[in-house]
């Protein structure tokens, strides 16, 4: 809106009604401009909508419904509302009384006919690996039950004699949970129903989260390493020269991310290309093959050399901008070689390592197919834990808390990407 | 950047030093590509130079894993699938995203950094979140396992390189041309395909393989929302490593690492079209 074109020349006479200018039909001439723009900002706004609508349905709308799973808590709800009313009097210490369980029994039999049980059965499993057994069997048992209810249920399962099973349902049978989250973050309730750490040895997923952060790191480091020098170098060239050196750069970028994992298998496995030839030149023996891919050593090396490329781009962008002048100068004034290079250009560089690091660091959080063929099990990355979710365990809330958690992560360091640099700065090829 | 004819000793193997060094690692660029074509042509299933080939003895190498590759059935059918998913997804892709950016590049757009935001955010979410949220989403609509549903949701991952291809044509594009042919009496849909859509068009097709690179090599979404009826080719590569690796995945990396060059060079020689055409550089 800064810009307003064709304005009319202010004193034009014949286009003034007191004092107010006009246009050739009448209107006052603020109004008409007003108007103006008012249909370009429309149209602006119309060219955007369409892809905007579909995004919003197509993608950002179902990332939204998978984020509401990691904290939605339907199943109990739904299926034992007067359980869960009658629980409400429960002080939380020993056995519920008897409107408890004859409310349960008429909720059991209800969620046993209409098949609605196994959904329950599934959630409460979560919390307590013995509560699907309990529930299905005594589901299938309630509609012979008979007062008094209590008793009958205490015989069905162990665990109806467990406080802590009741303490379990009626913390989850709140429409919202986050126990999601707490298991996210390695916790659990103990007895007082308070968030506690899990045992040493059930941890994963700090731990996880921990390597995955620190296997970014990593590898943002080493192609900072290996892309700092070759993007110098180009940078330093004619324009010509550099071009050329470019498609060393572009054609694994270009080149199918399967075909470069492969081609890593290729390379690195057990009877592979580097082994063999370590093996011909004299430097390993045959049994002293090195396993160098699916672990983390493999997952590393591949995707560095898949990220590289992120990270030479937007530093060569940046130091072709660089003039040579500076350290010219600084040498001129008597710097070492060394001086001007670490005093007086690596920090005019700053903003291109800066882009580059977010950038890998960013793609390399939520790394999947690389660790899932190439790491092992050392190897796997918070990702992988997510797809095992999803397709294998099938606890879905869990792969939901465990996917907001890292696209949080992603967003907070896309937000710093974009202090850095600008979205629309992003350059492609 | 020559040595300059000043430079002392030190200066001298150090230059050398650097010289090699950056060979290196253009080396680890380019080598793990190119080490894995040749192997393709082995006789043996084997992942490894056998003797014969590194004696260059013609009897070490065969075209049998291309053959295998171009008779079997499941590999045809993938490349059958990525085609038609790539190209009805491009083609969906191209066309919200161009319009999307000629809108983003107006003055007037209000908001302009949030919807930018959102319009790129395809690119910046993990694949495995946008795979479990679409996963969801399409299963509860009926599109999972369907041909539309793997088009779709390749569409949306592939407008934000089409939006920021085209914008990048857009800046600098001088306005007064619009005008001028406005003024000449062109209305707005002769002054778009007259003089907007030529100059913008490098970048509309650039825009437009990168979305095709990307429907062509994703995997993510394809495990996730298609079935077996939509295997595509990273699909198949990828229950090939899982499961059976044979040199046959090689024939199919080598083909597309030809592919890819050709995409490489259609893009660059684009680029540098388009700059030549807005002025920006002289070649």
């Amino acid at each position: 809106m800064t810009q307003i074109d064709g304005t009319p020349n202010g004193s034009d006479n014949d286009h003034k009604v007191n004092g107010q200018m006009v246009t050739v039909d009448g209107t006052p001439l603020k109004a008409s401009l007003k108007r103006a723009e008012r249909k370009r900002t429309l149209i602006a706004f119309l060219l955007v909508a369409p892809l905007l609508t579909y995004l919003l349905i197509s993608f950002i709308f179902p990332i939204g419904q998978m984020m509401w799973r990691s904290v939605d808590n339907p199943q109990l709800v739904s299926v034992l509302p007067k359980t869960l009313e009658a629980l409400q009097d429960w002080d939380g210490e020993g056995i519920p009384d008897e409107p408890v369980f004859e409310a349960l029994a008429q909720e059991l039999t209800v969620a046993s006919a209409n098949r609605t049980i196994g959904r329950v059965a599934v959630r409460l499993n979560y919390e307590i690996s013995a509560a699907r057994g309990a529930l299905m069997r005594t589901s299938r048992s309630a509609e012979d039950m008979e007062p008094p209810y209590k008793e009958a249920f205490l015989d069905a399962h162990r665990l109806w004699n467990e406080t802590e099973f009741y303490r379990i349902i009626k913390r989850e049978g709140r429409p919202l949970t986050a126990s999601y989250y707490v298991a996210a973050f390695d916790g659990t309730y103990n007895e007082d129903g308070e968030i506690v750490m899990q045992d040493e040895n059930r941890r994963i997923y700090i731990d996880l989260f921990i390597r995955t952060f620190s296997m970014s790191l990593g590898i943002t480091l080493l192609t900072l390493l290996l892309g700092f020098p070759i993007s110098f170098l180009m940078a330093s060239l004619p324009m010509r020269k550099a071009n050329l050196l470019m498609i060393f750069v572009l054609l694994p970028f270009w080149t199918s991310l399967l075909v470069r994992t492969t081609s890593w298998i290729v390379l690195l496995q057990q009877q592979g290309v580097i082994n063999e030839l370590l093996i011909f030149l004299g430097v390993i023996g045959e049994d002293g093959r090195l396993g160098m891919i699916y672990n983390m050593t493999g997952t590393i090396i591949a995707m560095t050399h898949i990220l590289l490329p992120f990270m030479v781009l937007p530093l060569y962008s940046v130091m072709k901008t660089i003039p040579p002048s500076y350290v010219r100068a600084a040498k001129s004034l008597g710097a070492t070689p060394w001086t001007a290079f670490w005093r007086i250009y690596v920090p005019q560089t700053l903003p291109g390592i800066g882009a580059g690091a977010v950038l890998v660091f960013i793609i390399s959080i939520g790394y999947y197919i690389t660790p899932a063929l190439v790491g092992g099990q050392s190897g796997q990355m918070i990702s992988n834990l997510i797809a095992y979710h999803m397709q294998t365990s099938l606890n879905w809330g869990l792969a939901a808390a465990l996917g907001s958690v890292l696209l949080i992560s992603v967003l907070i360091l896309y937000w710093v990407y974009n202090r850095l640099v600008g979205a629309d700065s992003l350059k492609l090829g | 950047m020559a040595v300059p004819t000043y430079a002392g000793p030190l200066e001298r193997i150090w230059y050398y030093t650097f010289r090699v060094l950056c060979g290196l690692i253009f080396f680890f660029l380019i080598a793990p590509i190119l080490i894995m074509v040749p192997l393709s042509f082995n006789v043996e299933p084997y992942f490894t130079y056998t003797r014969e080939m590194l004696m260059l003895n013609p009897e070490g190498y065969s075209l049998r894993w291309y053959q295998d590759l171009f008779t079997s059935e499941s590999w045809l059918t993938s490349i059958k699938n990525s085609m038609i998913i790539g190209v009805s997804s491009t083609i969906v892709a191209t066309f919200l995203g161009t319009l999307a950016a000629l809108g983003l590049s107006r003055s007037e757009m209000p908001f302009k950094g949030l919807f930018m935001g959102l319009l790129i955010s395809p690119m910046i979410v993990p694949l495995i979140i946008s795979a479990a949220g679409m996963f969801f989403f399409y299963s509860s609509i009926g599109l999972a396992n369907t041909m539309p549903g793997v088009i779709l949701a390749h569409a949306a991952l592939g407008t934000p390189f089409v939006v920021i291809t085209v914008t990048a044509t857009l800046v600098g594009f001088d306005h007064s041309l619009t005008r001028a042919s406005a003024s000449l009496g062109a209305g707005a849909g002769r002054t778009f395909f007259k003089i907007q859509m030529p100059l913008i068009l490098p970048g509309v097709i650039s825009g437009a393989l990168f979305a095709f690179i990307t429907s062509f090599d994703e995997i993510v979404i394809v495990l996730f929302v298609a079935g077996v009826e939509q295997r595509t080719i990273p699909r198949e590569m990828w229950s090939g490593i899982r499961e059976q690796i044979s040199p046959t995945i090689l024939a199919v990396a080598s083909i597309l690492v030809a592919f890819s060059i050709l995409l490489l060079t259609t893009v660059e020689l684009l680029r540098r079209r388009s700059e030549r055409l807005r002025g920006m550089s002289p070649g």
